[in-house]
């Protein structure tokens, strides 16, 4: 597939002599969903602003659609429609005429059916006369969406755009993503909340300071992590694993209290009743079990901690 | 040119003036009758003529240069300094628009703006005094051209403020002073000496004369140099903006 965005050795130092990016390459693929994780400072808000325009790369290129987004912004910025991580809106403007003004800063012409269409899809219709400060966060943040539809962009940003908002305008949003993306809309969205990601994306994107530290199909990623662990809580410690048990290749707990079987749960047998079999054979004796579901949130803290 | 995007910032720029239209209007309209009330019936009356004119009728093209610059630089700074400190200049920095375009936008809006209010401050005036026009085309043109000139400077004083006190204080220190020493209320030939030579300094002289020219067709300094400060302050502030917008200076990080 063809990349719509093309990151290549994108560096950005602030003034302040904070480098906020370091080098960062990143291929995006036309019709894709892509999740960008991360911690907060971790550079995702600075790398959406240069690909958008709020902020000058210090060295690098950046091609949207083909075009250098310095040189040839009019092409660049007329594809990309950004939903910021701020709620910003001017307090005294009416939703209808704001959401008409963001396309016509676009350059395009005004097409109040199309925006009638965006407003009820984000349900904002019933609201379109109000002054933007008589809105719910909630609400505020769905006006900013449609702003961002307006001008009809072939690549969508989304910056936190579930932060501090409730579960029905979370999957409200969800669903709107997942009509962009049916439409053909490349979108891009930085989250810290892993399971946006999980639900969401096709690919996956983890960046911490400055740093892309991976960037991988979901289903991949998740099907190489998605092991499971039983975790086995014994009455007595222990201090090595049992001869008998060598095969199962366990992890000791560190008091010496538990023992951990990792299994894969798409193979036919998980070898859980073999094991808790031979554990008992081998004499010890469980006071708890448990299982645990590795997710992205697991990989993505291992990544982060793991470059300090 | 992304002519949509500056008919859209424009029109929503004169929409926020028509929507506070009263205060927008009626303000400048009662400051300029006390003014008329104090200086030119209160004290005018105690003043003989100045350059043949009667002094409420000499008052009014500074009136109205007094209105207008502060006026035009309030309103463009407040216009793109509103943004910024609401965080919505982002929707500006990606756009598909020139910066060329945002300052037409804006600063077109903003010197509209105060061409109304320096009309209805003459309308105004009308009511007061006997108000020759002895060059009514080349007044507009003046009035235009103040305008335009102060909503640029007050564009860039708008991008400059990083709080709303700082956006007061160009015109409070700065602003005010020339325009009172600039020969709103006297003309510069009434003072003394050395205090003449340190007002042909101040770029406001050479705007107030001129206009006051427009009405009353004497100038306190020649036509020729009036017209070339005026050229240069302007030209001034068209390269400043230019260097703002090429270095991204406080809107781009």
């Amino acid at each position: 597939m063809p990349s719509i965005v093309s990151i290549r050795n994108l560096t950005k130092t602030y003034s302040t002599g904070f480098q906020a990016l370091k080098s960062v390459n990143l291929e995006i693929e036309e019709g894709e969903i892509l999740a960008l994780l991360g911690p907060n400072g971790a550079g995702k808000t600075t790398m959406i602003s240069a690909i958008c325009g709020i902020v000058q790369p210090t060295s690098g290129q950046i091609l949207v659609g083909g075009h250098d987004v310095v040189r040839d912004f009019r092409a660049t910025r007329s594809q990309i429609g950004l939903v910021p991580q701020e709620i910003s809106l001017e307090p005294f403007e009416k939703v209808f005429n704001t959401v008409t003004f963001s396309r016509g800063l676009f350059g395009k012409s005004p097409d109040p059916e199309y925006v009638e269409k965006i407003l009820r899809q984000l349900s904002l219709w019933d609201k379109k006369d109000n002054n933007i400060q008589s809105l719910s966060g909630g609400m505020k943040r769905r006006v900013l969406i449609a702003k961002a539809l307006a001008h009809q962009p072939r690549v969508l940003f989304l910056d936190e755009p579930t932060a501090g908002v409730d579960v029905e305008l979370r999957k409200d949003m969800w669903s709107v993503v997942s009509d962009l993306k049916a439409q053909g809309v490349t979108i891009i969205l930085t989250t810290h909340y892993i399971e946006e990601a999980e639900a969401i994306a096709d690919r996956v994107g983890v960046i911490n300071k400055g740093e892309i530290l991976l960037v991988q199909n979901k289903a991949e990623l998740m099907a190489q992590m998605g092991r499971k662990q039983l975790h086995v809580d014994l009455a007595e410690p222990i201090t090595a694993i049992p001869e008998a048990l060598a095969s199962y290749a366990l992890e000791l707990g560190s008091d010496g209290r538990s023992l951990i079987y990792t299994y894969d749960t798409k193979r036919e047998r998980t070898g859980i009743t073999n094991f808790l079999g031979d554990l008992r054979s081998a004499g010890l004796q469980m006071t708890d079990l448990a299982t645990r579901q590795s997710s992205l949130e697991d990989i993505f803290v291992g990544m982060v901690r793991e470059k300090p | 040119m992304n002519f949509r995007a500056i008919n859209v910032i424009y029109r929503k720029e004169m929409a926020r003036f028509f929507r506070t239209i009263i205060e927008s209007l009626i303000s400048p309209v009662i400051s300029t009758s006390l003014y008329f009330v104090v200086f030119g019936a209160a004290i005018g009356s105690k003043i003989e003529q100045v350059n043949g004119v009667t002094y409420g009728a000499f008052i009014v093209p500074g009136l109205i240069m007094l209105t207008v610059i502060t006026q035009s630089v309030s309103n463009a700074s407040f216009a793109i300094n509103f943004p910024k400190f609401t965080g919505t200049i982002y929707e500006l920095l990606t756009a598909p628009v020139s910066y060329m375009e945002i300052v037409i936008g804006y600063v077109g809006a903003a010197a509209t703006k105060s061409i109304l209010i320096g009309l209805v401050i003459l309308a105004t005036a009308f009511a007061f005094v006997d108000l020759p026009i002895a060059h009514p085309v080349a007044m507009l043109a003046l009035l235009a051209l103040t305008s335009a000139s102060f909503s640029l400077f007050g564009f860039i004083i708008g991008i400059w403020a990083k709080d709303f006190q700082q956006l007061q204080l160009i015109p409070l220190l700065v602003l005010t002073p020339l325009i009172f020493l600039g020969g709103s209320f006297y003309s510069v030939d009434m003072l003394p000496g050395v205090w003449r030579t340190i007002a042909l300094f101040n770029p406001v002289v050479y705007l107030m004369s001129v206009f006051r020219w427009s009405f009353f067709d004497t100038a306190d300094v020649p036509i020729a140099v009036s017209l070339l400060a005026i050229a240069a302050f302007t030209g001034l502030c068209l390269a400043a903006v230019w260097w703002i917008f090429r270095t991204g200076w406080r809107i781009r990080q």
